[in-house]
């Protein structure tokens, strides 16, 4: 019964590609969020981040797309693994629909604002 | 040498009982006795109705997983002189209770034929055996362990979290058919493993490996089907 119902079911690859993109993302990840640590935390020090440090390193289209890519794959890892959690352990139909929407929602969001950010800043 | 132990035994009757509960003894032990050991002689000698399952007390049939000081085991399988002298037994989680250690296996059994756990083949039937060569075989030699005792599967988090999830057993069992050189329906197994409720609900947590007592490498297994589903999907 079972098997029959599981074979029938159209096949799609969205959870192969998930998971991969998790897998890809973690590696991207550890890369560029510690270089990201030691250049900002470390080298140059929370104590001294004000405008005109993110400005000059805004001057750098090097510097934009980077912090761009540290959003985005930090954002989408981070989602995806909400998801997950959230297809684990909420049950109830319309509870997982409506988390799953709100998160989808507060993605864009982010991601929306992030962009417009990053790439229409002017010092 | 014998040691004096105290066990735990989490207790539930559905004729009686609300709620479970734990029934509690001491007994002078071997240290060399199994916790199968230990259960007969609670049963014999003090309580006649704890329930569980066991058949062939050699780890062989798989009847006897259960939670013993907080991990899988069979219970023929795990020594006294190995838990120490304080034995917590439970029934295995994220199955139904029937009675006190005793769980309903149709789910996990269900997941297990949903996998199409026999060989496919539909060349004409030759006169000898199919060949296969040692390196062949070797290839799936470990999956064919499985003893179906649901150790892992009821270790797994995630199987803890939706019982839609196949479960590391049945993935291991179709593992088994996947990498056989004489099986032709992986492509039906790896669609089934690709659904949301197949190989992608695991999270490479180790529990089923450390669960499994004839030690299949659980994990790995997992792993190498979704590299085949990566490497052939993709
Ligand atoms: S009784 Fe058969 S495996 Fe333990």
């Amino acid at each position: 019964m079972l098997a029959q119902r599981r074979r029938a079911m159209p096949s799609s690859n969205f959870e192969l590609y998930a998971w991969f993109f998790m897998r890809v993302s973690g590696v991207i990840l550890l890369l560029i969020a510690v270089f990201h640590l030691m250049l900002m935390h470390a080298s140059i020090g929370v104590g001294n981040i004000d405008f005109d440090t993110i400005a000059g390193r805004w001057g750098s289209p090097f510097w934009r797309v980077y912090d761009f890519f540290l959003l985005a794959f930090a954002l989408t890892h981070g989602i995806n693994g909400a998801r997950y959690v959230t297809d684990d352990y909420i049950h109830a139909q319309g509870w997982r629909v409506t988390v799953k929407a709100l998160l989808y929602v507060v993605y864009a969001i982010f991601i929306g604002m992030g962009a417009y950010i990053i790439f229409t800043f002017k010092a | 040498m014998t040691m004096r132990v105290h066990v735990k035994v989490r207790r539930f009757d559905p004729d009686t009982d609300q709620s479970p509960w734990w029934s509690e003894h001491d007994l002078d032990a071997e240290p060399s006795d199994r916790v199968l050991d230990v259960l007969n002689k609670i049963k014999w000698e003090q309580d006649g109705k704890l329930a569980y399952r066991r058949s062939c007390a050699h780890g062989i049939c798989g009847s006897d997983a259960m939670r013993i000081n907080g991990m899988n085991y069979l219970a023929c399988k795990v020594l006294v002189k190995d838990l120490g002298s304080n034995i917590t037994v439970e029934p295995l989680l994220g199955l139904p209770v029937i009675k006190d250690l005793i769980v309903d296996m149709e789910l996990f059994f269900e997941h297990y034929r949903s996998i199409m756990p026999y060989l496919v083949n539909n060349d004409p039937v030759p006169t000898k055996e199919r060949l296969q060569s040692p390196e062949e075989h070797e290839r799936y030699d470990d999956t064919t362990k499985c003893i179906l005792c649901a150790a892992c599967t009821t270790s797994c988090p995630s199987f803890w979290a939706t019982g839609d999830y196949l479960g590391p057993s049945a993935i291991v069992q179709a593992h088994r058919f996947i990498f056989d050189s004489r099986d032709q329906a992986a492509a039906d197994r790896l669609d089934i493993l690709n659904q949301s409720s197949g190989v992608w609900r695991c999270r490479t947590i180790y529990n089923c490996t450390s669960a499994c007592p004839k030690e299949i490498k659980v994990t790995k297994a997992i792993g190498e089907v979704k590299k085949a589903l990566l490497f052939n999907r993709f």
